[in-house]
């Protein structure tokens, strides 16, 4: 676990949502959809992180992360710990299997995080990855739950065995991860229910 | 609004109910354990619902209420007052205005679309909870999506009543895996479920579960190939607005007998009168 240090001081941290209620509430409202329907794009405003976090990726950990989430971060978003522990006051971990929440730029390996058991699959971790971009880039066809039929969903910044790692994911059903994509001030979400193939 | 936050429940409440009702949702039909908060009215009388549609509530959103159809009932009033209080939202009785439906054991008539949310409020989530007390044992049962204690109940049922004998809270299967409450609508209302392009959110305050549906999820009413399931309604035409093919309470008239038959829905109920539609009721009045 890591603190805010207090001798870093707090001038250089930026704000995080300037109305939190109204923001984590459309900021959820986004995600939920996002979740309930796979592959549909939404975009999130309204809060200016540090770098290397993408708006989006700011918004959906300020809305869902709390002191009762630990949180796991790559070596690419480790640096911006300070910022997160500060507004969501979630505490980071360093082992993913105790982590809640995740979040990394690119696709880190699912099966070193919690995928729930049988009995309570709702345990599993949430990975918000950041991505280079949503809407362009390698074709996916989603198909599943939320889908009224199969519909296309295209995502830069993904390995390029990206669905095949996603079967073994979705194989555990009802186990497994749920992942919600950002890019800019841009989502979507994958939750494990979902069928992913490789498109055309 | 002075004195609350907004839509009453705290932000880290709020955050706890999303966190779970995120899911819920790519877990279709698991109930996810949730921790309930008190709310200003006694368990039984909606606190789950109200604890959901408090998480997902909007500034923009159009909330309509409804208590066994009705928008006019206690149930349904003081809900919609809360949230005109706490959240300072619109609200509305009209199903197609609203952005968000809170509901006590009905579907409304008009068909829902992919841009609303309905919540609805569970007594009971657990659908084994008859033929099972022991929530270690369901929990097991649902892991192992072993649900042949349901079948047998409903096989039992045809062998002693030659037809099965739930006409509310019917129990279904969702997306193939899991058994699951549709919270006491009657089983009128179970096709409503299937595929519907609403996304389905129920909240269970008592006993601190929360499930959901995502839109376009199949949703089967348990049956067997031999007796196929079959929604009850009243044979009758809405003795209103002369609805067929609408859910129907029977509404006892007076003390000889007397028997009225009206649509459940009110809103639907009403809109149809309004577009000069009558029943055999309001062709009495017409002509007396």
């Amino acid at each position: 676990m890591s603190t805010l240090n207090p001798a870093a001081g707090s001038a250089g941290l930026s704000p995080g949502f300037a109305d939190p209620v109204a923001q984590a509430q459309a900021c959820f409202r986004a995600v939920l959809d996002a979740m309930a329907r796979p592959g549909r794009v939404h975009t999130i405003t309204g809060v200016a992180p540090p770098a290397p976090l993408d708006a989006a990726t700011a918004a959906v950990l300020l809305t869902l992360v709390d002191h009762e989430t630990p949180l796991w971060l790559d070596a690419a978003l480790r640096e911006t710990a300070p910022w997160l522990a500060f507004h969501c006051g979630a505490p980071v971990v360093t082992d993913p299997r105790a982590a809640a929440f995740a979040a990394a730029r690119g696709l880190p390996d699912l099966d070193r995080f919690d995928a729930g058991t049988h009995e309570m699959p709702e345990t599993a971790a949430t990975i918000v990855v950041q991505v280079q971009a949503l809407g362009v880039g390698p074709r996916f066809r989603l198909s599943g739950p939320g889908l009224r039929e199969p519909a296309g969903f295209a995502v830069t910044g993904l390995p390029a065995d990206f669905s095949a790692r996603w079967a073994a994911n979705h194989r555990l059903f009802p186990c497994g991860i749920d992942l919600i994509l950002c890019a800019g001030d841009r989502l979507a979400a994958l939750p494990r229910s979902v069928t992913i193939e490789e498109d055309g | 609004m002075i004195g609350y936050n907004f839509a009453y429940l705290d932000e880290q409440t709020k955050r706890m109910i999303r966190r779970a009702l995120l899911k819920a949702v790519a877990i279709p039909g698991h109930q996810v354990p949730f921790g309930s908060r008190e709310m200003p009215l006694p368990y039984g009388w909606g606190t789950g619902g109200i604890q959901v549609t408090a998480s997902v509530l909007g500034q923009q959103d159009v909330l309509k209420v409804i208590d066994q159809g009705a928008d006019d009932t206690t149930n349904a009033v003081s809900i919609r007052r809360f949230f005109a209080r706490t959240a300072g939202v619109r609200t509305t009785t009209h199903t197609a205005d609203a952005t968000v439906i809170q509901t006590r054991h009905r579907i409304p008539e008009t068909k829902l679309r992919d841009d609303q949310i309905i919540v609805y409020q569970v007594p009971q989530p657990e659908p084994l909870f008859r033929l099972e007390p022991s929530r270690v044992e369901t929990r097991r049962m649902h892991g192992l999506a072993d649900y042949g204690l349901m079948h047998v109940k409903l096989y039992e049922d045809i062998a002693r009543y030659g037809q099965i004998s739930i006409s509310y809270d019917y129990p279904v299967m969702v997306n193939g895996r899991y058994l699951m409450s549709p919270s006491p609508i009657p089983s009128f209302d179970n096709p409503k479920m299937d595929r519907m392009p609403a996304l389905q959110l129920f909240g269970a305050g008592r006993e601190k579960r929360i499930y959901a549906i995502p839109p376009w999820t199949e949703v089967r009413s348990l049956d067997f190939e031999d007796h196929p399931f079959r929604p009850i309604n009243a044979p009758h035409a809405c003795g209103l607005c002369g609805a067929t093919d609408a859910y129907l309470d029977e509404v006892v008239t007076d003390d000889r007998g007397g028997r009225l038959f009206v649509c459940s829905d009110t809103d639907h109920c009403a809109e149809r009168r309004a577009a000069g539609h009558v029943g055999a009721e309001g062709m009495k009045e017409a002509a007396e």
